[in-house]
């Protein structure tokens, strides 16, 4: 409707008719296609999805917070219209001629259209190429997250580990030789000076100005110019005694210790590769992954990850080897939490470290190994961690490992655990997490 | 230099834009130019690309399809594979020219010219647009437009609505009347118009399904009269009279595509003219401006830079070919004509006996005024271009596996080239021919449309596709047929209701 009322006119010379008018456009604001845009992602919301997904998979797990390029096969979303296809007869006109004179017969170029030759260049023909553009960090989290079936409000806050720091608070009337500020300690030395001496200072003055005034009218010894001189000298001696600095005067530096929460955290992704765990499961796996890292991103300026994949014996890796490596072999998941355990000892202590932990499995364990785990989880990993999340990806019934895990998310307070088949299931093994009121 | 010498430097100001406007109309007066008041607007680069998605409408409907162009121009725009457009420029009513922000004075001067006087000229004199476009109204129409849609996206569902508008985008091509003048309209009038056709159409659509002929005895089935009596070729206005199932907020949204389709239809067929003629005033414009003293050496150079590189025509072998460069052929057209008229060769007076060596202005002009691209190239096209450019054609029968260079720009083949050329501009040549051919009222309530084939050319292949979209508008079976050449009829593709 802007057009009805144009506004910002710059000038109307109403004098004559053929004066342009010139209006300023810019203030107007842009985004006059998000409407558009937002139909067009909407309508192809399947196709960018699965752009979405496949960047998932190349994307490693930090990386994720960031917009998409997307790529769209062109026939997808090409509009059609009523055209002639190639064939039949065609007769076109073409610039630069430098050799054909009439009559000559040059063989078809490939493809049957294009430019050179010039058999059908007129007709401009659709490119084939894909249709790319890219979506927004938002719309690309928006989409990542979709099937998650996160609540709304996802932003509450995680507790985090405080720390304590020393830091500078004023001054102190008492310390250590080493803490002592010189320059204070001086400055109070001088106006204690200062204050003690300034009586004497003045009453000294006065006996000075008195004594010259006497000797003009007496001579020396006279004994008022005596007792006089005497009083002079006292007063000098008094002065002198106040001394240069007192202990009185000295000031040391103050420390105190302010808590600060940590800022760092150690994320330790655990997760099972034996045979039995596709790459559906792993996929399912880094999704969960992922999405206790985005929570951590949130709260933490510093997030490291640790990636130990097991199946009978453990191996801290990288990402890459993490989920696309294969292994085969049985289950030996009290391997995975003992390395945790010597990581957690060597690298992050638990006061510099906020500690998560996130671990993916299919269930599998070698029986007499489970009561192991709960142990070892229950009495040295779970005093350390802030939290630790659970998935078992399988559709199977509970076995062991899980009965075990039951008794430690009884034993603790920060252990989630769920059994899930879908992406969907994921989030709510993290729902306690947020539920979690700031410490 | 006069005292009024116009700055030179690369930054705009209003006021800058102000005085150059001032010089270019005073020169454009001179020359004649008849115009619509100008109103130009100063955006941004991202308004650009806003203007630029909505085909150069200021106000538009919103559709999905709006929206990739967007995409796609932006990306395109950010990784630097385009520079956008110096100017868009709207027929209406004052005209309105856009001016990117970034452009410099220069130009801002050469938009100024080039959008201002020359195509916006072009737009009030053309007998294309004059006949077929409504410059007074037609913001007033797409403000109306989008209302609507949106209204409707509220009252039936945003999925409903783009069913439809996709199904008529598919066939905005078929949607223009070619012969038929269509009356002019205000948004006023259109509102009220709207309410009473809604109604009035609705009956209208029922009464024909209503007034079955009683079946008389079998037999004269084959005598049975055609519907539409005659072939139609504006297809979404026989759909958006006769579609029997269209409910009448359907109706209208299939009215709304056509009369914009209507409304770009004479820009189609005026590319070539209409660059030409703005980029040749343009040039003559500032030309002018330079022997007046007016502007300096630094401009021109600035200004003879973009101009050259606007009418570049790569040669049909080089990488960057794609067909024939409407600016340069245009250019070239317009200022042949005034060589001829101002210096004729013996040639020239053969070829063009009616204007050579006649008043520039008045054979310009006419030329302006009274041709589109096909018949422009086709009266115009002299042997001199002919030889400048290098034409030469070639016949492309798909029966041989030889193309055919069938002329070249000799004695003999000026004019085979002139016309292959003239009718690359043709659209009824270059879109296929099809048309409503019949209705089967006494039974399925079918719909039969006839493509007329040229020289052999089939339908492409996603034909398929606009028959599901006709499916949609129709809502019963549609068929289509192909004309050959021998007159024999054969059925080129079927498309059924998919819950039949």
């Amino acid at each position: 409707m802007a057009f009805a009322h144009p506004q910002g006119l710059l000038r109307t010379d109403k004098g004559s008719e053929l004066v342009a008018q010139f209006i300023d456009r810019r203030p107007n604001g842009k985004n006059k296609s998000a409407v558009n845009r937002h139909k067009f992602i909407r309508r192809y919301k399947n196709q960018i999805k699965k752009a979405v997904s496949d960047a998932i998979a190349e994307r490693s797990i930090t990386d994720l917070d960031r917009g998409e390029k997307v790529n769209i096969p062109a026939k997808d979303i090409s509009e059609p219209y009523l055209h002639h296809g190639s064939g039949g007869t065609k007769e076109t006109s073409h610039p630069g001629n430098t050799d054909f004179v009439t009559g000559d017969r040059v063989p078809r170029p490939l493809g049957g259209s294009g430019g050179k030759g010039g058999s059908d260049a007129s007709n401009s023909g659709e490119g084939l190429d894909d249709f790319v553009f890219q979506i927004s960090r938002e719309e690309f989290l928006n989409l990542f997250f979709e099937d998650l079936e996160l609540p709304d409000l996802i932003k509450t806050q995680l507790t985090k580990m405080m720390l304590e720091k020393s830091v500078r608070a004023g001054y102190t009337t008492s310390g250590v030789p080493t803490n002592i500020n010189v320059v204070r300690s001086l400055k109070g030395a001088l106006s204690r000076r200062i204050a003690l001496r300034s009586p004497y200072q003045s009453q000294l003055r006065e006996a000075e100005e008195e004594l010259e005034s006497l000797l003009l009218l007496h001579d020396d010894n006279n004994p008022v110019i005596v007792a006089l001189k005497k009083r002079i000298e006292h007063l000098k001696a008094k002065i002198k005694a106040v001394p240069f600095i007192d202990t009185f005067d000295l000031r040391y530096n103050n420390r105190i210790k302010q808590p600060y929460p940590s800022s760092q955290a150690v994320m330790f992704c655990l997760m099972d590769v034996s045979g039995s765990m596709d790459q559906a499961k792993k996929d399912i796996a880094k999704r969960f992954f992922t999405l206790l890292y985005f929570f951590l991103t949130g709260t933490y300026d510093n997030i490291e990850l640790v990636f130990i994949r097991h199946h009978t014996v453990a191996k801290e890796v990288d990402e890459q080897e993490f989920f696309y490596s294969r292994e085969t072999g049985g289950t030996v998941v009290s391997s995975a939490l003992k390395l945790m355990e010597e990581i957690i000892t060597d690298r992050y202590p638990t006061s510099e470290w906020n500690i998560y932990a996130a671990q993916a499995s299919d269930g599998d364990n070698w029986s007499d190994d489970s009561p192991l785990c709960k142990d070892i989880l229950i009495n040295s990993i779970m005093p350390k961690v802030q939290y630790y999340a659970y998935i078992e990806i399988t559709e199977d019934t509970p076995r062991g490992l899980w009965r075990e895990f039951m008794n430690v998310k009884k034993a603790c307070q920060n252990f989630a655990m769920q059994r899930i088949e879908k992406a969907g299931d994921i989030f709510p093994v993290f729902q306690k997490l947020f539920k979690k009121k700031a410490a | 230099m006069t005292s009024g010498t116009l700055p030179y430097t690369s930054e705009w100001t209003f006021d800058l834009l102000r005085r150059y406007d001032e010089e270019i109309a005073k020169v454009a007066a001179e020359y004649g130019l008849d115009t619509y008041p100008n109103q130009i607007e100063v955006i941004s680069a991202e308004q650009m690309m806003d203007a630029y998605s909505s085909v150069g409408m200021p106000v538009g409907y919103h559709h999905w399809s709006f929206g990739k162009q967007f995409l796609s121009v932006e990306q395109r725009y950010k990784r630097g594979h385009m520079g956008l457009a110096y100017e868009i420029v709207i027929n209406s009513n004052p005209c309105i020219a856009y001016l990117m922000e970034e452009n410099s004075m220069t130009m801002q001067a050469l938009v100024i010219a080039h959008a201002g006087y020359g195509h916006n000229s072009f737009f009030k004199g053309n007998y294309l647009f004059k006949t077929w476009t409504n410059p007074d109204s037609i913001i007033d129409y797409l403000v109306f437009a989008k209302k609507y849609v949106m209204d409707c996206e509220r009252r039936h569902g945003e999925e409903e609505v783009e069913l439809i508008l996709d199904s008529c985008h598919a066939l905005m091509n078929y949607g223009v009347d070619r012969y038929k003048r269509p009356p002019r309209l205000s948004l006023q009038k259109e509102r009220l118009r709207q309410k009473d056709r809604e109604e009035y159409l609705q009956s209208q659509v029922n009464d024909l399904w209503r007034t079955i002929p009683r079946a008389d005895a079998a037999g004269d089935a084959a005598k049975e009269l055609l519907f539409p009596r005659e072939p139609q070729e504006n297809i979404l206005y026989f759909i958006e009279k006769n579609a029997p199932l269209l409910e009448p907020w359907q109706r209208e949204l299939v009215r709304i595509v056509r009369k914009i389709a209507q409304y770009f239809y004479p820009q189609r067929q005026t590319q070539v003219m209409n660059e030409g003629w703005a980029t040749f005033w343009h040039y003559t414009i500032l030309n002018t401006l330079y022997d007046k003293g007016l502007v300096n050496d630094g401009f021109m150079i600035d200004f003879l830079k973009t101009h050259t590189n606007v009418v570049y025509q790569p040669t049909y072998n080089s990488p960057y070919y794609s067909g024939i460069n409407p600016y340069a052929l245009g250019f070239a057209m317009m200022s042949d004509i005034r060589r001829i008229c101002e210096n004729p060769t013996e040639e020239d007076k053969h070829w063009f006996p009616e204007f050579a060596g006649s008043d520039w202005l008045k054979a310009l002009d006419f030329a302006m005024k009274n041709f589109k691209d096909e018949s422009f190239v086709a009266q115009y096209l002299s042997p001199k271009l002919i030889r400048d450019f290098r034409l030469f054609s070639v016949l492309d029968d798909e029966s041989d596996n030889y193309l055919e260079v069938s002329a070249i720009h000799d004695d003999a083949g000026y004019r085979h080239v002139r016309r292959v050329l003239a009718n690359q501009y043709n659209l009824s040549v270059r879109e296929p021919n099809i048309q409503v051919y019949n209705v089967n009222l006494r039974g399925d309530r079918s719909l039969t449309l006839r493509h007329i084939q040229h020289n052999r050319q089939p339908l492409a292949e996603d034909t398929d596709e606009i028959m599901k979209h006709l499916v949609r508008l129709w809502g019963f079976t549609v068929r289509l047929e192909t004309v050959l050449e021998d007159g024999k009829v054969e059925l080129c593709c079927e498309a059924k209701k998919e819950d039949d």
